[in-house]
């Protein structure tokens, strides 16, 4: 897909995002935008799956998203691609709807396949994905997204650590980078150290991006960390993101980690990205 | 009578299922001798995962793997199994609806001489507050043999209970092992006594004690505790208008609360319940420890008698 409509779809994205959390007062902007280009490049140029949602995923790749509070953005890309109507996005955070707070297979959301929100839990569950893929004799690829602050949570670590004793080498975990989290920076709350340097220490392959929120870097990441695998060692890709990427006031802070904008900061918001595919 | 232990009953139903379907799969956090779980791994150790000492990684691994249509069942201690993960269960597998068994050995006080921190009391009422979640308590090798074929028949979510002594073998091995449907091992018409795991044995023994008193039982075995056979119960307790309840649990929050939700709501009738009471274990030997929290067929006699003076 060109460039431009690639970019196209981001802008439409981050109209979306801003919306879904304007009407319900609710919901977690910040890092839903610094992670629109992962997301986009994610379902339109790298994702294998087929056009009719299937729980099992045979002969597709698999996604799973751990840090589920940026479900306004695994929502609003997904409807774009095609797997739930696009209407369905005002329903978000409301009563009755499938697009609950954090996402979940429950409601029978199309294109969900595990819950998350409580975190930590998405690598043991990507990985034991991508174990079922061997099992099954496919080669299609599990990617996972999770959050930095999200390492702090041990079960991240007997993931890692079990991944690379165990060669899981069908996986692209993805680490959004963005260094902040509820209380702040992740410095301040509980600094997460060397994560290149943890993660080579745990038998990882560790590429780096500097640029999360430019398209082609992140496709570019993406594919490169493609041939890297099946070498019996599991690879992942820290990349730097910006929380509250494209709206001028919410970049440089944590304080929009899980604030909704009001009216008149919605529309300054959305003055900065153009409504390029049409709003839902 | 045969002696054996109900882990035993795990391993070998897990080791035939192995064999009958291919998507069966294994996962174990360091205990695989434990869990009787080496047969399995030895036959196929390409459906087997040895997850090191990392429980929370385990549950998350097993709900990964059903996407793609495998079975997992992991195996660790009860404790492990439950309160330490629960969150883990919670959402990766009983939110999400995942096909995953997952089978806990040493529950209950009868683990005997590791003590209170690994004698977990409270797992059934964990396991059957989460929506979908199938829990089983089986009493003997035979019927947890049953019971692990069983379990891979049902779609869904299931935490599947036993312990770690040697147990009388004494239930019929061509028994069929049906989910939620309990089993009546003594007629009678003045008291209904509800049991499951190793207490049902107890209980028949107590019933034999109480025979001998004139006092004739209905002894139930409930392996399902969720679903719980609603009918049997109902039955049985418009019959004999009280009941005992039996069970290796903490009173608050196990098959005792279950039954007498279900009797107050349909058939209020005197109910006794025989269980642990709102205190942690210790260790000891596993008979002792069932005398000492009054978990044995003397205390179900005493507390039959009670419920009868109550009617």
């Amino acid at each position: 897909m060109e460039l431009v409509k690639l970019n196209n779809i981001c802008s439409q994205v981050r109209r979306d995002i801003l919306r879904m959390v304007h009407a319900n007062n609710s919901g977690h902007p910040g890092g839903s935008l610094g992670c629109v280009e992962y997301f986009v490049s994610l379902y339109f140029v790298i994702l294998k799956t087929k056009s009719q949602f299937d729980m099992n995923a045979i002969d597709e790749d698999v996604f799973i998203l751990s840090n589920g509070h940026i479900s306004p953005v695994y929502y609003s890309v997904m409807a774009r691609k095609g797997f739930f109507d696009l209407k369905e996005l005002s329903t978000f955070r409301s009563i009755d709807s499938r697009l609950q707070g954090h996402p979940t297979p429950h409601e029978g959301l199309e294109g969900v396949r595990i819950a998350s929100g409580s975190l930590g839990q998405g690598m043991s569950v990507a990985i034991g994905c991508a174990i079922t893929k061997k099992l099954n004799n496919e080669k299609n690829i599990i990617y996972s997204l999770h959050g930095d602050g999200e390492l702090q949570e041990g079960q991240n670590w007997e993931a890692i650590m079990y991944a690379s004793a165990n060669k899981v080498d069908n996986i692209i975990a993805t680490i959004d980078y963005n260094k902040k989290q509820i209380d702040g920076s992740t410095d301040d709350v509980l600094p997460l150290g060397n994560l290149k340097s943890k993660f080579e220490s745990f038998g990882w392959k560790v590429l780096e991006e500097e640029n999360g929120n430019n398209i082609e870097s992140v496709i570019s990441v993406l594919s490169k960390a493609k041939t890297h695998l099946f070498k019996n060692i599991p690879i992942v890709i820290l990349l730097h993101t910006e929380m509250g990427n494209g709206v001028d006031f919410m970049m440089g802070t944590h304080k929009w980690h899980g604030s909704a904008p009001n009216d008149e900061q919605l529309d300054l918001a959305l003055n900065q990205n153009k409504e390029t595919l049409g709003d839902y | 009578m045969e002696y054996i232990d109900t882990r035993s009953g795990f391993g070998d139903g897990l080791l035939e299922l192995g064999r009958k379907n291919p998507d069966i799969l294994a996962l174990c956090a360091d205990l695989t001798g434990s869990l009787k779980m080496d047969k399995f791994k030895s036959e196929f150790p390409d459906r087997f995962f040895q997850v090191g000492i990392a429980e929370a990684n385990m549950m998350g691994i097993a709900a990964g793997m059903t996407i793609g249509g495998k079975i997992p069942f992991t195996g660790t201690f009860a404790n492990f199994s439950t309160s330490r993960v629960y969150d883990q269960i919670r959402q990766s597998i009983a939110y999400s609806g995942k096909n995953v068994k997952i089978c806990a050995s040493h529950s209950g006080l009868t683990l005997g001489e590791d003590g209170a921190t690994h004698q977990v009391l409270e797992d059934i009422g964990m396991m059957k507050m989460l929506p979908g979640m199938t829990v089983i308590n089986t009493c003997d090798y035979n019927q947890t043999k049953l019971a692990t074929i069983a379990i891979a028949e049902i779609f869904g979510p299931v935490y599947l209970r036993f312990g770690r002594p040697k147990v009388p073998n004494f239930t019929d091995p061509n028994l069929p092992f049906e989910i939620g449907k309990g089993i009546k091992f003594n007629d009678g018409s003045d008291v209904t006594i509800i049991c499951t795991g190793h207490l049902v044995w107890e209980a028949v023994q107590a019933a034999k004690e109480l025979h001998n008193k004139n006092i004739s039982c209905d002894v139930i075995n409930v392996h399902t505790i969720k679903p719980l056979d609603n009918q049997i119960i109902l039955d049985s307790i418009k019959k004999t208008k009280c009941v005992v309840t039996a069970e290796e649990h903490m009173i608050n929050g196990g098959l005792g609360d279950s039954v007498a939700q279900l009797c107050s709501k349909n058939f209020p009738v005197p109910i006794e319940m025989v269980g642990v009471n709102d205190t942690f274990g210790e260790s000891g030997k596993p008979h002792e420890l069932l005398t000492k929290y009054g978990l044995d067929a003397k205390n179900i006699v005493s507390s039959v008698e009670r419920v009868i003076s109550r009617k």
